[in-house]
């Protein structure tokens, strides 16, 4: 059975880009193929540096024959109707037949297709599949009427040996490519996979990325075995260097001894950042060795000299760069660059760097107090935590902020809690990567992200649709994984309000003192506590419509993050909004709790139930213009079935504030759980709209108190399903 | 293979090579700038439907990167030679390694390798997708095909080709210490720019005087706007330039915060972006020929 080969040949496809590229195309002519109802055996498609290649085994040589009917207008539909529909179907009106669907008669064509020759077919759909392909960021160039990552070359496309003659952007398929740019001359006349692979190979290119991958792979572990040492193990930067070579050389080059004693972060950020090195260590040991492998894209005539020797002439300015910044850097205690934060301006409307390391610190003492941590050494983590900025290393390689603070607290003695925390306050940096969980830690990385939100939000950054320029989504999700995986037990919005009280000109006396305070960890940590103890006592003066959007901020990216563990998102805007509790911990449980309630049939019903009394409710209030709200008179109860229902309401309303009071979350469902019985066999038994007056109304508020009595534990009217 | 040994060798060599290949060989511009893409040759003539080729050397000034004389790689002045060719022929790419060949890099003993770098020009409001050319891991050329330039596209796409001159040389010349260079047979770069990178360093960081240098950005902003109106393209581009270069000293002075920062380069781009309309609109940029 046929085979097709596909290449791709363009000039060089950035490396990140073409895994993705070579599963895209793969996704599309696959797609393209299954709407031509040509089905094949096997599927296999390469990336690197110049080429996207695809092969699919096992075609037919062409589709099968089929026949289609298509339903056309109505016998006496207008004249032109009837003949649009032939000319769309191709057909003449002797070719249809006349069918009865009850209604009337209609024209059927019968349309006979003959399959087309599988060469045929993939010339056709392929220009179009081809301009489907998404790449992040694509061009356009002169003579190419589409866009493309880079300027294309050349297409080979061949079916079973034979040319598929198509064009796409402006290049003519034909079965002519190129081998390396440098180590093979002229083109390569290629007709299947085999020799295409055979041909390239030889002309120094090799098509399989995970070829090469194992191949630098292999050759860096080995290279460095032979010198005692091993990789520093770096996925993405293997993953990245196999985008960089066709024909990939590993090389081992030196680093000069001069450098050696920087940390191995600078080292190794240096050249992974700047060169793409391997860095290399003994095993077992943190610190690195002075040899780094290199990938090259050649087989060089000297063995490969002149390249280590270059690289190793490429690497000694970068990082003796770096060492120039270490040393200067280390001259000045790292407590001392807190007040140069004064010159760099965070937000023009909000504040320096400086008022930012001053609220980091006070939000941090807070958070501290609550949890019952060391306030003094968050406050100092807190106000060093960003000094860093201003030191020229981080200015150089802005990837180190947090860890070159770290060496420079450390370097000055600080505590070791303060050094890791100035390290960690950035944390998680991504979906891999931990939440802090050290006190100290914890604390400053709770500041840091919430004083971006609140100053941000005030400043008016909120991020609206796509845009959002401060990365405040990743912020807020940060705050909630910092108390989610610690467990947290912090109201948020006593730190919210804080922020804000010492940001905002509204409550100037807060942000006067702030002002004067900033130098003052003693001064702070009496901000802190006065702040604290201000919004508990009158929680209203503080309360600004910034923290009710920034809560429900947070509650949206909370769904996000439930989502993934398969957590309904209305359940979260049943908990959350009913007491904008921005206790995070205590919303997932009633969450998790509730969640399992309503896979129960027990909460499925009384779900039912309340959504029956609800909907009374919410006629009878429009008819009467009013809202039914109150305590139902027990001298109106007559039916045994509402007697009942009071009774058990009494009882569980109390039964459930005092659950919710402890947080036992399933105790407060199993006791609503109860009340599913007595509420089916009130609307069983009870005419809520009975004649009398009196007792209408008097049942009405009887399922008011149901309503309120489930809206002790969330607000029901917000689940879905 | 020659190999050019000096600074002025390796000037003269790529001049040689793209005048070779039909480009009009420029002098720098007279008007300070960060980089030889700002060089109206480039930056306007890279709009509009018009073929071109130009080659020429530009002083960049990067007030910022000064260091006193005393980095061995880092120049807050240093040259760019910059080649512009539209449309972007088809074998540029072959084109540009026959000048890296010319220049004394042999391919078969050295790694040469296009590394994605998409370049962007926030001040220019300009961006193109490319790569930094490297030899040995060390970058010798920025190229870059035009997409757009000041928020209007490129169309023909051109080809941008930017070699960082002493950077070049010092891997060619094997030396460490850019002042080590040989300029020609006679002079060594020091002797030529280690005074002048000592005293520009002191006065991009420590004497220029903000205040004058912020009311010739605004002097330079308005009058980039009157000569717009007046549909003067290249007098009001040469403004735009002038605003641009006040703002790098304002901030290696360093009295620009990081968010006035986005303010400013978003005004430099404002009256970019201006420039270019008007350009587009000029005899030499429409894409309606006015006369010629």
């Amino acid at each position: 059975m046929p085979e097709f080969l596909l290449e791709l040949f363009s000039e060089e496809i950035p490396a990140r880009m073409q895994p993705a590229a070579a599963k895209d195309l793969e996704r599309l002519v696959v797609g393209a193929l299954s709407d031509q109802m040509l089905l094949f055996e096997s599927i296999k498609s390469f990336s690197g540096p110049r080429r996207l290649t695809l092969v699919i085994g096992g075609l037919p040589a062409q589709q099968k024959d089929v026949e289609e009917e298509r339903k056309g207008p109505r016998v006496n539909a207008p004249e032109n109707a009837i003949e649009g529909f032939l000319r769309s179907a191709g057909v003449t009106l002797d070719q249809c037949v006349k069918e009865n669907d009850g209604k009337g008669e209609f024209y059927v064509a019968r349309i006979k297709r003959e399959g087309r020759a599988t060469a045929d077919v993939l010339a056709a759909i392929l220009p179009e599949t081809l301009g489907k392909l998404p790449w992040p960021k694509s061009m356009r160039w002169p003579g190419s009427p589409v866009r493309w990552v880079r300027p294309l070359h050349a297409i080979v496309a061949t079916l079973d040996g034979e040319v598929v003659p198509f064009s796409f952007a402006g290049v003519d398929s034909g079965q002519t490519t190129y081998g390396h740019r440098f180590l093979s001359k002229g083109p390569i006349e290629v007709r299947r996979y085999e020799d295409y692979a055979k041909k390239l190979h030889d002309a120094h290119v090799i098509v399989d990325a995970a070829e090469r991958k194992e191949i630098i792979r292999n050759a860096v572990v080995n290279g460095a075995f032979a010198l005692g040492l091993e990789p520093v193990p770096d996925e993405g930067l293997l993953d990245e260097v196999t985008g960089l070579a066709e024909w990939p050389v590993v090389l081992f080059g030196k680093i000069d001894d001069a450098f050696m004693d920087l940390p191995p972060e600078i080292l190794r950020t240096t050249m992974r950042t700047h060169q793409k090195y391997f860095a290399l260590r003994k095993p077992g040991e943190t610190g690195l060795a002075n040899r780094f492998a290199l990938v090259s894209n050649m087989v060089a005539s000297d063995g490969g000299k002149e390249i280590v020797s270059g690289n190793e002439r490429v690497l000694r300015p970068r990082l003796s760069d770096a060492k120039f910044f270490w040393d200067q850097d280390k001259k000045r205690r790292l407590e001392s660059r807190v007040v140069d934060l004064k010159k760099s301006v965070f937000h023009a409307h909000a504040g320096t760097m400086h008022d930012r390391a001053g609220r980091i610190a006070l939000i941090a003492m807070l958070i501290a107090d609550i949890l019952g941590n060391d306030v003094v050494k968050a406050g100092r983590a807190g106000l060093l935590a960003k000094a860093d900025l201003t030191s020229s290393l981080v200015g150089e390689f802005p990837e180190l902020q947090g860890i070159m603070g770290s060496y420079y607290a450390d370097h000055d003695g600080e505590d070791d809690e303060v050094v890791d925390a100035i390290r960690d306050h950035y944390r998680p940096l991504g979906p891999s990567d931990r939440a802090p969980s050290s006190q100290t830690s914890i604390a400053v990385a709770l500041a840091d992200k919430i004083d971006s939100l609140v100053a941000l939000w005030r400043a008016g950054e909120k991020p609206t649709g796509s845009k959002d320029p401060f990365a405040l989504r990743r912020a807020g999700l940060g705050v909630i994984r910092v108390v989610l995986e610690n467990n947290l037990r912090l109201p948020l919005w006593i730190v919210l309000e804080a922020d804000e009280a010492v940001t905002s000109d509204r409550k100037h006396s807060w942000s006067t003192r702030f002002a004067d305070a900033l130098e003052s960890p003693v001064l702070l940590k009496g901000i802190a506590s006065d702040l604290q103890a201000r919004i508990r006592e009158s929680p209203l003066e503080f309360d600004t419509e910034d923290i009710d959007e920034i809560l429900d901020f947070l509650a949206e990216r909370l769904k996000v993050v439930l989502r993934d563990k398969g957590v309904r998102h209305d359940l979260i805007d049943a908990v959350f909004y009913l007491r904008r509790d921005s206790d995070l911990v205590r919303v997932v449980a009633c969450v998790e709790g509730l969640q399992a309630f309503l896979k129960t049939d027990d909460g499925a019903n009384l779900l039912a139930g309340y959504r029956r009394a609800v909907n009374i409710l919410k006629i009878e209030e429009k008819k009467d213009g009013h809202a039914f709200d109150g305590e139902p008179d027990p001298k109106l109860l007559q039916a045994p079935e509402e007697i009942a229902l009071f009774k058990e309401m009494a009882e569980a309303r109390e039964l459930i504030a005092a659950e919710l009071q402890r947080e036992r979350f399933t105790e407060a469902m199993t006791v609503m759980a109860r009340l599913r019985g007595p509420v089916d066999a009130f609307f069983d038994k009870v005419t809520v709209n009975a004649p009398e007056p009196e007792l209408r109304k008097n049942r009405l508020l009887l399922l008011s108190r149901l309503r309120a009595t489930l809206h002790l534990v969330a607000d029901f009217s917000k689940i879905e399903g | 293979m020659h190999k050019a040994r000096t600074f002025q060798d390796l000037i003269l060599t790529l001049q040689n090579y793209w005048a070779k290949q039909g480009c009009v060989i420029l002098q720098p511009y007279d008007v300070e700038m960060g980089a030889g893409t700002f060089h109206p040759a480039t930056t306007l003539r890279s709009l509009g439907p018009r073929d071109w080729r130009a080659a020429y050397v530009q002083p960049s000034r990067r007030p910022s990167d000064g260091r006193y004389g005393e980095n061995p790689n880092r120049l807050q002045h240093y040259y760019q030679f910059q080649v512009i060719l539209k449309p972007a022929p088809k074998d540029v790419l072959d084109l540009y390694l026959g000048s890296v060949r010319e220049i004394g890099l042999d391919p078969a003993i050295h790694d040469i390798r296009f590394v994605e770098d998409d370049w962007e020009s926030p001040t220019l409001g300009a961006w193109g997708l490319g790569w930094e050319v490297w030899c040995d891991g060390m970058e010798i050329t920025q190229f870059t095909y035009f997409q757009q330039v000041g928020g209007f596209d490129c169309d023909p796409v051109s080809a941008e080709i930017t070699y960082g001159l002493e950077r070049l040389a010092m891997y060619v010349q094997d030396v460490e210490f850019v002042y080590d260079l040989a300029y020609n047979d006679r002079f060594r770069y020091g002797e030529v720019f280690h005074q002048s990178e000592r005293e520009f360093s002191t006065y991009n960081f420590e004497k220029s005087d903000s205040e004058m240098l912020f009311r010739h950005f605004a002097d330079a902003e308005k009058e980039c706007g009157a000569l717009v109106a007046a549909k003067l393209a290249l007098p009001a581009y040469d403004q735009c330039i002038k605003a641009s270069h006040c703002f790098n000293l304002l901030d290696a002075r360093g009295v620009i915060s990081v968010t006035e920062r986005a303010a400013y380069i978003g005004r430099v781009r404002a009256l970019a972006k201006a420039c270019c309309e008007t350009w587009l609109e000029s005899p030499m940029g429409a894409y309606e020929p006015r006369y010629g």
